[in-house]
């Protein structure tokens, strides 16, 4: 298949809402909509649920803070201590400012990667990439696509609700 | 065409004339449809303006400069400097403080005012964390050259080394290294994912070939899908929130340098603090020195309007303020501590020493030029915000070479006094990090979409959705902020 079997396009962001709602009050809801802005208003709608990357984040935090703290202890506690005007080698202050800047720099480069491989970025296809215009989904366009019916009627009957949003265009694909 | 004004509300209710003022100047202007929008905001991407190759070369013919420069730090060493001892720090040291102090107004804009959902900051975040992005790029610089032997700085990193040294992490050094490293790197990525959205509109929008391709490969395939959305919301707010704390940081640990040195006018507590909001105020002056031209060349005036430079203004007013404090209980402490030291260097040396006209020209210009902005009509006239954004530029690296020259150069000991004065490559550097700065900043503008244009839709949006609320209910949304 390199086709959606479903794709209406919209030119407003209302219209977009408009059809998800519309298409989520008789149960549709696997959808993929594509917008040029965040839209989290449709989330709801749609049933997805917030994105757990914060959890990963926090992990990759506390590992940059034990691996700053590690590094800076075993540099100059254990491999190398060096003795200067009788202050302790382990200087737990001392060893802050470092230790905090790994905490940040891990998570941040968790928070970074962690999106790219939740995503799977980068993507170089994508079925809706063959529908003639739908580039414009960057720019000024609005669209929902569905891959999952039960029966052609069922299809069938998503078009229609996408019509009525005032949908600009749909396009159904022929099995 | 749609016209979206500011909501309306009676100013007589909300008392004060510069409200009623403000109220005219809405966060964006006159917006035209999504489409037309990103036309507007990708179309320095492919056309050039005249003025920009010539700028583009002068700017390269000093970076080249500051290669030379540099080349002649390698080759004869700090001697080449007008450092001595005891002024061992001088130049060097005063750029790279101006230089990050510079950069922490982008992250500023971009970080903290997104964790505290300020709207006008989105058409103005881009160009705000570039600043960053190419000031620390300057900032790393000088600490290097500064080493003595450049060429061993990895020996900062904590590499395993076949001799099995370590760097010390209890002194300065190691510290800087790890903020400043961490500091970029966040940055870039934080600039980076904000721009996907953009590169990816770029892409869908480049005329010909070859430009669809460049951008394409840097917007990683990105389409706008709701998943994609959910996601990167969470991660970008991620960063946001991870590079606030972190902005605080790096200043902190840059006054340390000073801060935990023994010598009079550094030995302070009041450093860390002090050191940020001088450096948020240096880089407010900076981002009014960029964006005033930008908005008038690409005429930017719907998306850059006067509400912007308003704010822009009011923190400058604040952080202005703030550091005047601080300069008050920096002598004041210095005072009160009873030190002989102390008391001579902040009350003696710094007003009535070698150096006191650096410190007066400091003190008018960091003190007295923000408060003209209690006024609403300076605050957004054009003239008076640029003239002042450069006054202040300026009177920010004279702060720091006052703290470094003025209290290196009479230290406890009279006999060890010495003065300073910089030499021709002293200069060179400082001139051709800003051109530097310039020659990266003009390729930004060039090829890299600098005002979201992607967050400017969303903005557009929302202010569309809240104006009809305000018409239907006579209520005031806060759009306003």
């Amino acid at each position: 298949m390199t086709h959606p079997r479903l794709a209406a396009e919209f030119t407003t962001a209302d219209a977009l809402q408009a059809a998800v709602d519309a298409l989520a009050r008789e149960h549709y809801r696997e959808l993929e909509t594509y917008a040029p802005f965040d839209m989290p208003e449709l989330d709801a709608k749609l049933g997805r649920r917030r994105s757990r990357l914060g959890w990963v984040v926090v992990a990759g935090g506390l590992a940059g803070l034990i691996i700053a703290y590690g590094i800076q202890w075993w540099a100059n506690v254990h491999s190398y201590p060096l003795y200067v005007g009788g202050r302790p080698a382990h200087a737990v202050p001392a060893f802050v400012p470092a230790t905090f800047e790994g905490m940040i720099l891990a998570a941040s480069l968790t928070a970074f990667f962690g999106v790219l491989i939740v995503l799977r970025l980068p993507k170089l296809w994508i079925p809706e990439d063959e529908i003639d215009g739908f580039s414009r989904a960057s720019v000024d366009r609005f669209w929902v696509t569905a891959n999952h019916f039960a029966s052609d009627l069922d299809r069938d009957r998503a078009a229609e609700l996408m019509r009525s949003a005032g949908a600009r265009r749909v396009i159904v694909a022929e099995d | 065409m749609t016209t979206i004004s500011a909501p309306r509300s009676d100013p007589g209710s909300n008392g004060s004339r510069a409200h009623a003022q403000l109220e005219r100047y809405p966060i964006m202007r006159e917006l035209p449809d999504d489409g037309t929008l990103t036309t507007q905001l990708l179309a320095p991407l492919w056309t050039s303006h005249p003025a920009w190759k010539w700028l583009f070369m002068a700017s390269g013919a000093l970076s080249l400069w500051f290669l030379f420069a540099m080349g002649v730090t390698f080759a004869r060493g700090i001697g080449a400097w007008g450092n001595n001892i005891p002024v061992a720090w001088a130049y060097a040291i005063t750029d790279f403080v101006w230089w990050i102090g510079i950069g922490h107004a982008g992250t500023f804009i971009s970080a903290f005012l997104l964790l505290l959902h300020q709207r006008w900051r989105a058409s103005i975040n881009r160009l705000a964390e570039a600043m960053t992005l190419f000031a620390l790029v300057n900032a790393s610089l000088f600490p290097i050259l500064h080493l003595g032997r450049p060429w061993f700085f990895y020996w900062l990193v904590p590499y395993p080394a076949t001799m099995g040294v370590w760097p010390n992490f209890k002194s300065s050094l190691p510290w800087d290294v790890a903020a400043i490293s961490t500091y970029f790197t966040v940055s870039l990525l934080f600039w980076y994912l904000g721009l996907v959205p953009d590169l990816a509109a770029a892409r869908d929008r480049a005329p010909g070939r070859t430009r669809r391709r460049v951008y394409g490969v840097f917007a990683l395939g990105w389409h706008g899908s709701g998943t994609e959305w959910r996601h990167y919301r969470v991660a970008y707010t991620l960063l946001a929130g991870l590079a606030t704390p972190l902005v605080v940081s790096v200043h902190s640990i840059v006054s340390l340098d000073f801060a935990i040195a023994q010598l009079p006018g550094w030995h302070s507590t009041i450093f860390p603090p002090y050191f940020v909001v001088g450096a948020i105020y240096s880089g407010f002056a900076m981002v009014l020195m960029l964006v005033l031209p930008v908005r008038h060349v690409f005429r930017l005036h719907n998306v850059i309007t006067r509400r912007h430079l308003d704010h822009i203004a009011l923190l400058l007013l604040v952080t202005g303020s703030l550091l005047a404090y601080s300069y008050l209980c920096e002598a004041f402490g210095a005072w009160y501590s009873g030190d002989l030291f102390e008391r001579y260097t902040m009350l003696t040396a710094r007003t009535r020493g070698p150096y006191a006209v650096f410190f007066w020209i400091m003190t008018a210009v960091n003190v007295l030029t923000p408060q003209l902005f209690w006024w609403t009509r300076l605050r957004t006239n054009v003239v008076v915000l640029f003239v002042v954004g450069v006054m202040i530029w300026i009177g920010m690296w004279l702060e720091r070479f006052v703290i470094i020259v003025a209290s290196l150069n009479r230290d406890f000991l009279p006999s060890s006094w010495h003065l300073y004065a910089p030499t021709w490559v002293d200069w060179s550097l400082l001139a051709g990090s800003i051109g530097l700065f310039s020659f990266l900043f003009l390729a930004f503008l060039r090829w890299v979409p600098f005002v979201p244009v992607s967050e400017v839709k969303r903005e557009q949006r929302e202010i569309a959705f809240e104006s009809a609320y305000v018409d239907r209910d006579g209520a005031m949304p806060e759009v306003t902020r």
